[in-house]
Parts: structure tokens; C-alpha cells; sequence
């Protein structure tokens, strides 16, 4: 006999035709996995009860059946006595090259031949990070099948916010060996708003104060009848609770006097550690204690008021990008109704403090930290598949930098502004720059700056066949559309013609965090330079501009209407202009412009009379009026 | 003959209610469909229809549309746990035979 799960109204589902869908917050210490269940989102336990997946996998062997592998529990226990082949931590290895994941890792990467992908090397062989979180939503993917009784017909799967393209195809990646259907990467803060906001309803600007394990990101959102938008998103991916056991390990490596620590013995101060920070979140004090080998043993107190001050400086970090999240949102912490703790750190007594002092509220922790995020992504995940056909959730996220294209003279013209909601589509009207122009090459640029060479360049496409007409006169529509996967595509139609092109991109390749931060950072300190120089740069444009038409019209009826000398003056007049808009002077560059403006005046005026009497001629008066 | 509900059962229909926080019945039925002929039809109820035989048992409220009353009278729905999956159960005198699954039923 079938259990039987209760539904919405008029929502029961044929018989076998149930689809079950999870949320799966792939975290960098522990997973979770979480489904609705009669309406009821909760994450699964596994045979034992448990919740938390510790996202620890262990390699033993690997053979025909593929690598023989133990996740979670078993492989953390594993790890003291097993570190080279016990890995712990994946997502920072997540998408990224050898050089951002030697530091502070006790793994022996190594890159193969024909490929760039750092490697770890374990007894079953060199294994990368996607193998690796594979491993652990293989396991996700187990458990949930097992639970809801069924198939999977496809899985949400939270990243942090500033995730960047490489980053979260490499998670998609993961869930693909893992042999899951991914319905949708969802950001983590957005999936802790849905678990959050539907069950309580209340409307307002809430801001998610995410410490994980990893990583730490801030969002600020809107909701409004029942619709997310998020205002503002900040972060920082290479902070977060391991860096709390980072401090606390260094302590006792400091105060223990052990120099250069065996990675069996590194592995235990790192849990020592963890097991410290843990116990101090409700206690005065914690006895640390080590087993050196030989019988040797060193042990210590830990106060609450000492902890506190070690990892202080890390808590006050998280503020720095709260700030700016705050300003980005162009909201003060007045207007924030309140704060949503989410990630295992955040049962710090000291963070809820700093946190609650810098938004001036009380921050909310009704539901458990560990697994707000995979109950919003279970939420989302029933929605994507079909289960729930009224009250439909609408997501809105925000783009990380704004997206436009070259215009002539390297200047970047945005289309669509940084931190707007997606989906989204922006159009704008291009023209031709020069007569006869029948092909235009779009630039797509990703960025905050005035100038192309300051902008990531994301994609370049050509729109061809346009018909030839004098400058200015083609009307080219281009079309930003990001689509609510984040993929932007772009494409570009000459109005008169119909001709068209476009292209697919995605708008965060290849950025990083760190390099989407200081592309921000820079946008902010150049701006008045950058002002600057965009009014050099469209001076020296509008002077070719000048220059390409006067030479064009004296091809044409210099001969015919102008003398040699008001010729040669208007030539000479040219080549003045030329040479200053070489300069980077701005303004000289203008009153030549203006200068030529004067002394082709007549010339200008000639060429009128001349069509008119071309287009008057052999017509009556009649005919005209 | 009535419908009622296992201990076990009311108290998840209770709880379920309480988190959907609208709505205070629920709704047994059948509908034509499936491999075996007809399936069961169990909602949330946000209104009691006219005709709709309306059954109390444990505090739960239990609604049922006449023309399913008469596959279903008599059922006792029950809460189990099979392995890590959970969920509801209708022990219905009236079925003959149902699929392999149990999803739908024939009387």
C-alpha cells in the first residue's frame, strides 16, 4: 500500500504521477536534504536520525564499480587517521585553478596532462572537487529516494551568492555524475527568504545574514505581496565558520608550541577546535585537550571572553560587506525589519550580538540555522517540477554588475544597471556611424566602469546586412534579456531592414568574487576620472564624426560648389581638427568643432540649395505646394 | 458507517493543518483514474460543499462528496512509517484488489 501525502485543493495528482523534487544545500562542512511532505517542507535524516551530512568524503579504493568511497560521519571519523584521502571542505575547491586552493590546504593537488583541473591525489586515484561533491549528493540522492519511496524527478541545489559561472557549472556538474536532474541553482540567502518569508508572511525589507561554514554572504531583500526581490547582495567566499576553527587551531598550535603539525595531528586540532567553538556557544569555558603521539598529551582551558576576542576581527569582516550591502540597497539599517541568521555559525552568541548591535534588531533564529537553506530549496523545488499549481512563487534575483556594449571610441554604455531584478530585458536604439555602414559588431561588456578597456568583455557578435544609408540615419534596436537562470542573451535588429542577430552568454563568466569586488571598488574610487574621460572620449568621436562627413561631402560636390581656395581652406581646417582630437583636450577640441561648424557654413548651405534645385527641377510650382 | 482516523493519523493531520495555517478540514474521495481504476483524492478543504458528508473523529474534521462516500465508507486512515518514507494509509473494506502499488484501487 502506497503512503499517501496530503495536497492542496484540487491539486491531488493522478496516481504515479507524484513527481518528488528536494532542495539540497550542498554546504562546505555539512549537506542537507529536504522535501515537502503534505505541505510540510523538512529536511530527511538519514537511518541513524540524522540531518547534517558532514560534506566529508573518504576514498578507499577505486575498481570496476568505481570509486569506493564513505560520506559524512563515518569519513569525518576517518579523517584524524586518514587525512591525504579524507576530504573535507570541496566547495572552496569548487570551480577554482591550482593557485587559489593551495593556501590553507592540506591536500596534494596535482593537474593531469590534458587538463587544467586541479586533482586531489588519494589512494583510489586523482580525484577533482566536482568527483568529490558528486560523491556527497550521490549519497543526498540515496537517502531521499529511499525517504519519499520514489525516483527523483530533479533537485534544486543552493550556491552562495557569489558564485561565480565556473563555480556553479562545476556544482551542476557535480549533480550530473551524481545523477541528478538539477531544476534550478538557487542563491542560498534566497533559498533561506523562502523558508523563511512564506511561512511567516510578513512583508518588508529583510536582510539574510548567512555565515556558513565557507562561506559568508549578506543579501538584503524586499518582500511585497508575497514576491522576493532581492535589493542587494554582498559577500565574502572565503570566509565563514572553518575560519573560526582556523583562529582557534592556530591558538593551540601557538600556545601547545608544536611546530610544523603532521597532517594526522593537524586534523585533530582542527577538530579539537570545532568541538571548542561548539561547546563555547553554551558554556563559560572548554578544556582543550591533544593526544601528541607518544604518549604525550597537552591539554588547555578556553574561556568564552578569550574565544570571543580571537575570532572577533573575523566577525567584524562580515560587517564591511553588510555595509555595502546596506548602501547598494540605498536603504539605512533603520528600514530593515529584520535579520534571518542562517548557517551553523551564527549560534555564536557573540555574532548574534555584533549583529544585532550593527542592524539595531534582535535577530531572528525561530528556524534552525543548519537547514533554512534546503527547506527554501525544497519549497523552490516543488514549485519546479508542477506540484503546486496556484500560489506560485515568484523569484526575483539581482544581476552582480551592470551589462552593455561598446559604443564608438571605446565607451561602455550600460543597458542594464548593476543590482537590477531579473528576469529582466532592456533594449536600447544604436545608429550607424558611418555612411554606406552595412555591418555593425556588438561588444557585450561586463562592468561598472565608463571605459571598454576597464570592463570584462563577455561576448562580441555581428549584425550584417544592413542597408546601406547615410550615418545616423539606421535604427538598431539591441535587446539585453537575462533570463531567470541568469543567462543573458542579446540580440540586435536593424528596425527599417528587419535584419537580425544575437547571441547567448552568461553574464558572471569567468569572475570571481574577489575581481566582481574590486571591478566595484574601482567603479567607485575612478569615478570622476572616468567622467572625465568619457567626455574626451565622445568630444574625439563627434570631431571624427565631423571629419568623416565634411570629407565625404567634399568628394561629392566640392568640385561642383566650392572654389580651389574655399576648398583648400576647408581641407586645411580639416587636418586642424584631426591633430587637436588627437590631443586630450576636451574642450580645445570642442571650440574646433564649433570653428569648422563656421567655416563650412556656406559650403553646408550650397549643397542644401543644390538638392533642393535637383528636386525641384522640372516640376511646377503647382506640383509643390 | 463513517470515516475515521488512527491516533496516529489525527495527530499529523493536526499538525499539518496547523503549518498550512488556513483551511480546518480535510477532504477524503476517490477519483477514476490510475491502473486499477480509481485513486484517492486526500486534501487540505478550505470550503464544505452542500452536498459534502462531513465526519469528526479525534477533533479532525473529515469531508467527503457523496459520490466518493460510497467507494470509501468505512475507512480508517492510518500514519505509518515504511523504511525512511511515511505518510498516509486508507484501510478501505470496499477494495476488491488494488495495483501493485496501491496508488489506485478497484472495488
Amino acid at each position: 500500500m502506497a503512503l499517501l501525502q496530503i495536497s492542496e485543493p484540487g491539486q491531488t495528482s493522478a496516481p504515479h504521477q507524484h513527481k518528488l523534487a528536494v532542495g539540497i544545500d550542498l554546504g562546505t562542512t555539512n549537506s542537507l536534504v529536504a522535501s515537502l511532505k503534505s505541505g510540510f517542507a523538512e529536511t530527511i535524516a538519514d537511518e541513524n536520525g540524522q540531518h547534517l551530512l558532514p560534506s566529508v568524503v573518504q576514498f578507499q579504493v577505486n575498481n570496476d564499480n568505481g570509486y569506493q568511497t564513505e560520506v559524512g560521519y563515518i569519513a569525518q571519523q576517518n579523517a584524524s587517521n586518514d587525512p591525504m584521502n579524507t576530504i573535507t571542505s570541496v566547495k572552496r575547491y569548487m570551480g577554482r585553478g591550482l593557485e587559489d586552493i593551495k593556501k590553507h590546504s592540506i591536500y596534494d593537488f596535482v593537474t593531469e596532462e590534458d587538463s587544467v583541473v586541479p586533482r586531489i591525489r588519494t589512494i583510489a586515484g586523482n580525484v577533482s572537487a566536482v568527483e568529490v561533491s558528486a560523491e556527497i549528493l550521490k549519497s543526498l540522492k540515496l537517502r531521499s529516494e529511499e525517504a519519499l519511496g520514489g525516483d527523483l524527478t530533479g533537485a534544486v541545489i543552493t550556491v552562495p551568492a557569489y558564485f561565480d559561472d565556473a563555480q556553479r557549472q562545476a556544482t551542476k556538474d557535480a549533480a550530473k555524475l551524481a545523477g541528478l536532474n538539477v531544476l534550478r541553482l538557487i542563491n542560498e540567502p534566497t533559498a533561506a527568504a523562502v523558508a523563511y518569508g512564506l511561512d511567516t508572511g510578513s512583508e518588508g525589507i529583510h536582510v539574510i545574514y548567512d555565515l556558513g561554514g565557507g562561506t559568508f554572504d549578506i543579501s538584503i531583500l524586499k518582500l511585497t505581496q508575497g514576491i522576493f526581490e532581492v535589493l542587494s547582495t554582498a559577500g565574502d567566499s572565503a570566509l565563514g565558520g572553518d575560519d573560526l576553527d582556523h583562529v582557534i587551531t592556530d591558538w593551540i598550535i601557538e600556545k601547545a608550541q608544536i611546530n610544523e603539525p603532521e597532517p594526522n595531528l593537524l586534523r585533530q586540532i582542527l577538530d579539537v577546535a570545532r568541538q571548542a567553538k561548539e561547546a563555547l556557544s553554551d558554556n563559560e569555558t572548554y578544556t582543550l585537550s591533544l593526544n601528541l603521539g607518544n604518549e604525550q598529551s597537552w591539554s588547555s582551558d578556553l574561556s568564552q571572553q578569550e574565544f570571543e576576542k580571537l575570532i572577533k576581527p573575523l566577525i567584524r569582516k562580515t560587517l564591511t560587506p553588510c555595509r555595502r550591502a546596506l548602501r547598494d540597497a540605498g536603504i539605512e539599517s533603520e528600514d530593515i525589519q529584520d535579520v534571518v541568521m542562517v548557517g551553523g555559525s551564527t549560534r555564536v552568541p557573540l555574532v548574534r550580538q555584533m549583529v544585532g548591535e550593527f542592524f539595531s534588531t534582535e535577530p531572528l533564529v525561530d528556524l534552525d540555522p543548519d537547514k533554512v537553506v534546503a527547506i527554501g530549496a525544497a519549497r523552490q523545488a516543488d514549485v519546479l517540477v508542477g506540484n503546486k499549481s496556484d500560489e506560485e512563487m515568484l523569484l526575483l534575483d539581482v544581476t552582480p554588475l551592470s551589462l552593455g556594449l561598446e559604443t564608438m571610441g571605446g565607451l561602455a554604455e550600460k543597458v542594464i544597471h548593476r543590482n537590477t531584478t531579473i528576469p529582466v530585458a532592456r533594449a536600447q536604439e544604436f545608429t550607424t556611424f558611418k555612411d554606406g555602414q552595412t555591418a555593425m559588431a556588438i561588444h557585450v561588456v561586463q562592468g561598472e566602469r565608463e571605459l571598454i578597456s576597464d570592463c570584462r568583455s563577455l561576448a562580441r557578435f555581428e549584425l550584417r546586412g544592413i542597408p546601406p544609408m547615410v550615418a545616423g540615419a539606421a535604427r538598431i534596436r539591441v535587446t539585453f534579456q537575462i533570463d531567470a537562470d541568469g543567462l543573458l542573451s542579446v540580440s540586435a535588429r536593424e528596425e527599417t531592414s528587419g535584419v537580425e542577430s544575437s547571441i547567448q552568454v552568461k553574464p558572471s563568466y569567468g569572475l570571481s568574487d574577489g575581481e566582481i569586488e574590486s571591478m566595484l571598488k574601482d567603479s567607485f574610487s575612478y569615478a570622476q576620472d572616468d567622467i572625465d574621460a568619457r567626455k574626451l572620449r565622445e568630444e574625439q568621436v563627434e570631431a571624427s564624426r565631423v571629419v568623416e562627413a565634411l570629407n565625404a561631402a567634399l568628394e561629392e560636390d566640392g568640385e561642383k560648389l566650392l572654389s580651389s581656395e574655399e576648398q583648400a581652406e576647408i581641407r586645411q581646417t580639416i587636418d586642424e581638427l584631426v591633430e587637436i582630437a588627437q590631443q586630450n583636450d576636451q574642450r580645445t577640441i570642442k571650440l574646433k568643432i564649433e570653428a569648422v561648424d563656421k567655416v563650412t557654413a556656406e559650403f553646408a548651405q550650397r549643397r542644401m540649395d543644390a538638392s533642393i534645385n535637383i528636386a525641384l527641377a522640372g516640376q511646377r510650382v503647382d506640383d509643390i505646394n | 458507517m463513517a470515516i475515521t482516523l488512527t491516533a496516529a493519523a489525527a495527530e499529523h493531520v493536526m499538525r499539518f493543518i496547523e503549518n498550512r495555517g488556513k483551511g480546518e478540514a480535510l477532504r477524503l474521495g476517490v477519483k477514476t483514474n490510475g491502473c486499477s481504476g480509481m485513486a484517492y483524492v486526500l486534501e487540505f478543504a478550505d470550503k464544505v460543499e452542500e452536498e459534502d458528508n462531513v465526519f469528526e473523529d479525534q477533533g479532525v474534521k473529515i469531508i467527503v462528496d457523496p459520490k466518493s462516500l460510497i467507494y470509501i465508507d468505512g475507512t480508517e486512515l492510518d500514519y505509518g512509517k515504511e523504511g525512511l518514507n511515511e505518510g498516509f494509509k486508507f484501510n478501505n473494506p470496499n477494495v476488491k484488489d488494488s495495483c501493485g502499488c496501491g496508488e489506485s484501487f478497484n472495488v
